[in-house]
C-alpha cells in the first residue's frame, strides 16, 4: 500500500525534454486488435507529432475507441506495430503509457465526483513530502497549484475543496485537460470532448485543443463531428466498421471531402437503396432520402 | 451542461457551519454526546471511572474493527468475515500455545500471517472475479466459522481455549495486549490505547496520504481510479489486509484482557462494525467516509451497550436502538451527500 510508483511527481512531467514542433512522438503501423474471435481493429496507421493535432474520425461502433484504449494503456494491440519515439512498444497498463507521456481524457473524465477538485487534479500524481513512513499530502501546494492552473484555462474557481461533482460538464473537461498538460503529457488523447458539450462549450474545449498544440503537444482528438474536428486538425484518420479509411494530412483534405467521407457518401446510397426496396420507392422516407444525397 | 463556464456570482459564500455540517463524522460526534449525556444524567454509574471503564473496553474492540471496516468501506467494499477473524485469530494462538506447546511469540505471529493471507484471498477473489465483496467474504465468513468451530474442537476436544495463562511468556503478550492501568479508580485497558491508535494512523494516512486519495478514488469511482493511473488492485487488497490485520489485533486483544476465548467469538458481530461506520458517515456505495466517525460510531454502540444495562432495562433493546441508528444515518448520510455534490 506504500507509494512505490513515482516517488516524485515531476519525474511523470515531461520524461525528456519536448520533443521539437514536427518530430513524430507516436506512430502506428498497421495495429489491429482481435478479442477472441472478434476483430475490433485492424490495419490502422496514422502518427502523432509534436505541436500537431490528429484527428481520429468514426461513427459508433468504427472502433475509436479500441483505438485509444490501445495508445492509453488500457488494451495492449494484437497486430502491428506501436511505436513511441521510434522505439516499439507494448502498453501494459495506464500508468505505463502515462510514463511515457501520453495522457488520456476520457469521455466519462476520469474524475471521482466526490472528490474535491484538487485531489482529483492531483489524483494518482499525488505530491508528496517528508520522508519515508512520514510521507505526506503537500495539500497546500496542490490546492493552489490546481487554482492557477485553473485560472490559466480561464476556469476561476472559488474554492477548489469543492467536490469535482459540483462543476458543469465543460468546466470537468477543462479541468480533465489541464490536469494531462499540467502533468507534462507530451501526447494528450481526448476521447469525444465535445460529444456532451453544447455549442458554446465546445468552442471552448477546441480552443484549448488548440492551446495545447500551441504549446507543443501531439494531441489525438477522437470525435465524430467533422466541423469540430476540422477547424483544429493537422491530420485526419477516419475509421470505419474497425478499418481505416486512410489518414490524411490537412492539405489533401477540404471540410467538405472529410464531411462526405465522414457521412459516407456511397453508404448513404446503399441506405437510400435499401430504403427504397423495403418501404417503396415512392415513399416520402426514401425520397427524402434520395434527395438529401443527389 | 451547456451554461456557466464561470463560476463564481451565481454561487453563495459556504458558512462555516455548512462546511462543519459537511464533514462526515459530525451526525456520529452529536448523537455520541447526546446519548452520553443521556445515560450520565440517568444512571449514577455511567460516569463514573468505573462505569466508564466498562463501556470504553467494549467499544475499543468495536472500534478498532470499525474503523479498519470504514477504510474498506470508503474503499467501495465490505467484509463479512471481519467478525469471525476475530476469534479465528485468537483461537490460532490458542491452540498452538496450550495443545501444541509453541512459543507464544512465534504463535501470534503464525495467526497474523494466516490472518493477512485470509485478507489477500479475500482482496484477490474480489478483484479477479469481480464478484461483490459481500458475497465473496460471506464465503469466508463461513470457512472461517466451520474452521473455528469444527476446527477447534477437533484438535483440542473442546470449545474454549483453557489453560491459556500457564503458557511461558503469557505475561509479555498480556502486557501489550491485555493489560490495564488505573486512573481515578477505574482501568484503562491497553485495546483503548490501541483504539486511539488506529483511530489516529486511519484518520492520518485517510487525508494526509497519496494511499488515502487512492482509497477514497478507488471507492468513489474505480473505473476513472484505474484510468488516471491509481493501483486499483493493490490499493483493494491491501484494505482487506488492513481488516483482517485489525481482526488479528482485536483477536489479541480479546485474548489477553479474557486469558480465553470461544469458538463462536466475534461471529455476528460483523454488521455491528458496519453499522459504527455508517452511523460514522461512511456510504454504503463507497467513496465517503471517515474513520473518526467510525470510532464515534463504535463509542455510540459502546455507550449504548453499557448504558442499556446501568438501566436495568431489557439488553434485546440494544437491537432495536442500532436498527433505529442505522436507518437515521443512512438517511443522514444521503442527505449530507446529495448537498456535498451538489451545493458549492
Amino acid at each position: 500500500m506504500n507509494a512505490t510508483t513515482n516517488p516524485d511527481p515531476t519525474s511523470t512531467s515531461t520524461p525528456t525534454a519536448p520533443p521539437a514542433r514536427g518530430t513524430t512522438v507516436v506512430e502506428v503501423r498497421g495495429i489491429g486488435k482481435r478479442y477472441g474471435n472478434i476483430i475490433a481493429l485492424s490495419d490502422v496507421s496514422t502518427s502523432v507529432r509534436a505541436g500537431e493535432v490528429t484527428c481520429v474520425l468514426g461513427d459508433n461502433g468504427a472502433g475509436k475507441s479500441t483505438f485509444i484504449k490501445i495508445l492509453a494503456g488500457a488494451h495492449e494491440h494484437s497486430d502491428g506495430e506501436l511505436l513511441i519515439d521510434g522505439v516499439p512498444v507494448h502498453l501494459s497498463s495506464p500508468r505505463a503509457a502515462l510514463e511515457l507521456g501520453i495522457a488520456t481524457v476520457y469521455q466519462d473524465l476520469a474524475v471521482v465526483p466526490l472528490m474535491p477538485v484538487w485531489r482529483n487534479f492531483f489524483l494518482g500524481s499525488e505530491v508528496v513530502k517528508g520522508v519515508g513512513p512520514f510521507k505526506k499530502l503537500d495539500i497546500e501546494f496542490m490546492k493552489k497549484t490546481t487554482k492557477s492552473e485553473l485560472a490559466a484555462m480561464g476556469i476561476d474557481l472559488r474554492d477548489v475543496d469543492q467536490p469535482i461533482g459540483t462543476l458543469s460538464g465543460g468546466e470537468r473537461q477543462c479541468v480533465a485537460i489541464a490536469r494531462a498538460v499540467y502533468f507534462g503529457a507530451r501526447v494528450l488523447i481526448l476521447d469525444e470532448p465535445t460529444a456532451a458539450l453544447g455549442v458554446k462549450q465546445s468552442g471552448v474545449v477546441l480552443k484549448y485543443i488548440a492551446k495545447a498544440r500551441e504549446r507543443g503537444l501531439g494531441v489525438v482528438f477522437i470525435t465524430h463531428n467533422p466541423h469540430h474536428a476540422y477547424p483544429v486538425g493537422d491530420r485526419f484518420m477516419l475509421l470505419r466498421r474497425g478499418k481505416s479509411m486512410g489518414d490524411f494530412p490537412k492539405a489533401e483534405m477540404t471540410l467538405e471531402d472529410l464531411t462526405s467521407m465522414m457521412a459516407g457518401g456511397s453508404e448513404l446510397e446503399s441506405i437510400a437503396h435499401e430504403l427504397e426496396k423495403s418501404m417503396g420507392a415512392d415513399s416520402k422516407v426514401a425520397q427524402d432520402m434520395k434527395a438529401e444525397i443527389t | 451542461m451547456t451554461t456557466a463556464t464561470l463560476v463564481d456570482e451565481r454561487v453563495a459564500r459556504t458558512s462555516t457551519l455548512t462546511k462543519l455540517l459537511k464533514r462526515p463524522e459530525i451526525g456520529a460526534l452529536v448523537a455520541a454526546i447526546a446519548i452520553f449525556t443521556f445515560f450520565a444524567v440517568t444512571t449514577d454509574v455511567f460516569a463514573t471511572p468505573s462505569g466508564a471503564s466498562t463501556w470504553l473496553r467494549g467499544a475499543s474492540t468495536i472500534g478498532i474493527m470499525a474503523v479498519a471496516v470504514a477504510l474498506l468501506m470508503i474503499g467501495g467494499e465490505f467484509d463479512l468475515s471481519a467478525g469471525a477473524m476475530t476469534g479465528f485469530t485468537g483461537l490460532v494462538v490458542g491452540v498452538l500455545t496450550t495443545e501444541y506447546g509453541l512459543n507464544i511469540w512465534v504463535a501470534i505471529l503464525v495467526s497474523l500471517v494466516l490472518a493477512l493471507a485470509v485478507g489477500f484471498i479475500n482482496g484477490l477473489l474480489v478483484m479477479k472475479t469481480g464478484l461483490p465483496s459481500f458475497i465473496v467474504t460471506l464465503g469466508t465468513f463461513f470457512v472461517l466459522q466451520g474452521i473455528d468451530l469444527a476446527g477447534t474442537k477437533a484438535l483440542i476436544g473442546q470449545v474454549a481455549i483453557q489453560g491459556m495463562s500457564n503458557v511461558p511468556h503469557y505475561d509479555q503478550a498480556k502486557k501489550l495486549f491485555g493489560s490495564s492501568i488505573t486512573v481515578d479508580g477505574g482501568l484503562v485497558y491497553a485495546s483503548i490505547f490501541w483504539w486511539l491508535g488506529v483511530t489516529a494512523v486511519a484518520t492520518w494516512v485517510l487525508l494526509r496520504t497519496r494511499t488515502g486519495n487512492w482509497i477514497f478514488s478507488v471507492g468513489g469511482a474505480q473505473t476513472a481510479a484505474r484510468q488516471i493511473g491509481v493501483p486499483v488492485m493493490k490499493t483493494k487488497i491491501g484494505l482487506f489486509m488492513t481488516t483482517a490485520g485489525a481482526g488479528w489485533l482485536v483477536g489479541m486483544l480479546l485474548l489477553f484482557t479474557t486469558s480465553t476465548v470461544q469458538s463462536n467469538t466475534g461471529v455476528g458481530q460483523e454488521f455491528i462494525f458496519i453499522i459504527c461506520a455508517v452511523v460514522g458517515g461512511c456510504l454504503m456505495t463507497g467513496g465517503y467516509g471517515s474513520a473518526i466517525g467510525a470510532a464515534f460510531g463504535a463509542l455510540i454502540y459502546g455507550m449504548v451497550n453499557q448504558g442499556i444495562v446501568y438501566s436495568g432495562w431489557d439488553n434485546n433493546w440494544l437491537k432495536a436502538f442500532l436498527g433505529v441508528m442505522l436507518l437515521g444515518a443512512v438517511l443522514l448520510n444521503e442527505w449530507v451527500r446529495k448537498r456535498a455534490e451538489t451545493a458549492g
